[in-house]
């Protein structure tokens, strides 16, 4: 018998809600069977934390007397430059953008110690960020010149919206090549010295909703310590990706955008984050309860780490030039990659990750406590996202010589 | 049989000093160095793994401070700040010593301090930059 998000919300609020985490879900569904528990089971929470460099806030600094409009030259948060090309004291701060002066690659590799997401992570904790800003001037902005603090307690508004979180699966990176490389997977050793991977697995949320069948435009989530929504699919969602029998995308495939209220996010899952040799980014931990509507949703959620799999692609050569590996490099579970090593065309490899397994587990508890307490409850999503009927794929780019 | 990981510091008047022949030629020490280099104010930096009998060990030690070289266990040297490590597991696979292990039950990185060299090739590895370096 199908349950609906009412009634969900219903238990939730009479405080009779049976929720429980996407491993624990593992267990239930194994002991009693998918429909049984779809029965007994309202909510699993799910949970990833890692490194997202789709990521970044806008702020509203408000405004200075006399009125300055920051658009048009250059704006700075502790020396990061912020995009202003909005009206006029709205800014915006990607997390992978870097100080003018920082010496990227130049002495490789570069360290990154120092980026937006940094920012971010100050910002969050209630630290002042210097502000300093130049502008051409405007009969109804007249200033010119703007340097000071600010303070996320003191601005209007300050949002966390990020265009591509939450990858459904992702590759596991290894280096053919004899030098050791450095990517935003990480250190990679030459000769398939170490093979590193970058997913929650059992406990990611759009590996246990496979076919986006609660998670659409809408969604309530725990975002980066405090509430936010899923407000579109991510930019490269790509729906129509690769599958294997259980509906589970078997190489990288959806994505979602989220937005939340800065204001109420902690520092603790919001870490600026440096990429050795990459960039700078930032690490967030989200979670996202699935309401357990039927049968098959119950089946989804109990995914395990055993039936995730993931493609071996070689950072070297095959990742940045489109060469394909000589020999296939195949695919790993999340199992085999979680036990520390896998074997690559008969070589043994030690396995690392990105994501925290910890800090995700730590998410889904949290949610599960929010949603106990009856002051989290599951909003209807508004709109669904584009699913493999959509058709919708991920393309490269047509580059067209300009004459 | 004593087998420690020290390092020593010592100021300008010692770096041209053979320190470490005298360790073994005195004191019958077995010595394997992990790191040296002398800073641009000219003070040594010396990261050692010494070995050897207890009584010689000691008495290295006691030569080591009457000279004037500061003496200190390595283990204090690298430190994890444990409110940055978001135990992703980044490291385990980067340290060469196995110091930084992954428990598999928990999946939390362990940091065994006694097992560390202070290589340092952890430090920029880490994406919190979590792993501190104290010398």
């Amino acid at each position: 018998m199908a349950k609906t998000i009412a009634e969900i919300n219903d238990k939730i609020k009479r405080g009779q809600v049976v929720v429980v985490t996407a491993e624990e879900m593992i267990e239930i569904v194994e002991e009693k069977g998918a429909k049984k528990a779809a029965q007994e089971v309202d909510v699993v929470t799910t949970g990833t934390f890692g490194p997202m460099c789709s990521s970044g806030m806008y702020v509203n600094i408000g405004h200075a007397n006399p009125r300055i409009k920051l658009g048009g030259e250059a704006c700075y948060l502790n020396e990061v430059p912020a995009y202003c090309g909005f009206a006029a004291v709205d800014i915006y701060l990607g997390c992978t953008h870097l100080p003018d002066d920082d010496p990227r690659n130049k002495v490789y590799p570069g360290e990154f110690k120092y980026g937006g997401g940094h920012v971010i992570e100050e910002f969050v904790a209630g630290k002042d960020i210097k502000l300093t800003a130049a502008a051409y001037g405007t009969d109804c902005y007249p200033r010119r010149k703007l340097e000071t603090w600010i303070n996320i307690k003191d601005v209007n508004e300050a949002v966390l919206f990020n265009p591509r979180n939450v990858y459904q699966n992702y590759n596991v990176a290894v280096n053919l090549s004899d030098k050791i490389i450095y990517t935003y997977m990480g250190v990679l050793k030459p000769d398939l010295g170490n093979a590193n991977y970058c997913s929650a697995g059992q406990l990611s949320p759009l590996l246990n909703d496979p076919l986006y069948k609660t998670i659409g435009i809408g969604t309530r989530i725990f975002l980066g310590g405090g509430i936010g929504y899923v407000a579109w699919q991510g930019t490269q969602h790509n729906p129509t990706a690769k599958r294997k029998d259980n509906d589970v995308p078997c190489v990288p495939a959806g994505t979602l955008a989220v937005i939340g209220d800065l204001k109420q996010m902690k520092p603790e899952w919001l870490i600026g984050a440096s990429m050795l040799g990459y960039g700078a980014t930032l690490t967030i931990g989200i979670g996202i309860p699935i309401p357990i509507l039927d049968e098959e949703i119950a089946r989804y959620t109990a995914i395990k780490d055993e039936e995730i799999f993931a493609p071996v692609v070689d950072y070297s050569k095959q990742y940045p030039y489109g060469e394909k590996p000589k020999v296939e490099l195949g695919e790993v579970s999340y199992a085999q990659l979680k036990s520390g090593k896998i074997m690559i065309q008969s070589k043994e490899v030690p396995t690392a990750s990105f994501s925290s397994y910890p800090k995700a587990k730590e998410i889904v508890e949290i949610l599960k406590e929010w949603i106990k307490s009856g002051q989290f409850l599951l909003p209807e999503p508004v709109a669904s996202l584009p699913g493999p009927e959509s058709g919708l794929t991920f393309k490269p780019l047509k580059e067209r010589p300009i004459e | 049989m004593i087998s420690e990981r020290i390092v020593l510091r010592f100021p300008h008047r010692l770096v041209e000093q053979p320190i470490v022949y005298n360790l073994v030629r005195e004191h019958n020490l077995e010595f394997n160095i992990l790191k040296a280099y002398v800073t641009p104010r000219e003070e040594g930096l010396l990261v050692l793994e010494l070995k050897g009998q207890d009584d010689d060990y000691n008495k290295g030690m006691n030569y080591l401070t009457r000279i004037g070289v500061a003496v200190q266990p390595l283990s204090q040297d690298v430190i994890r700040n444990d409110a940055r490590c978001t135990h992703c597991g980044a490291c385990v696979t980067i340290c060469p010593t196995g110091a930084l292990v992954l428990d598999s039950i928990t999946r939390k990185v362990h940091f065994y301090d006694n097992k560390c060299i202070a290589c340092e090739l952890c430090v920029p590895a880490c994406p919190p930059r979590a792993m501190e370096v104290h010398f």
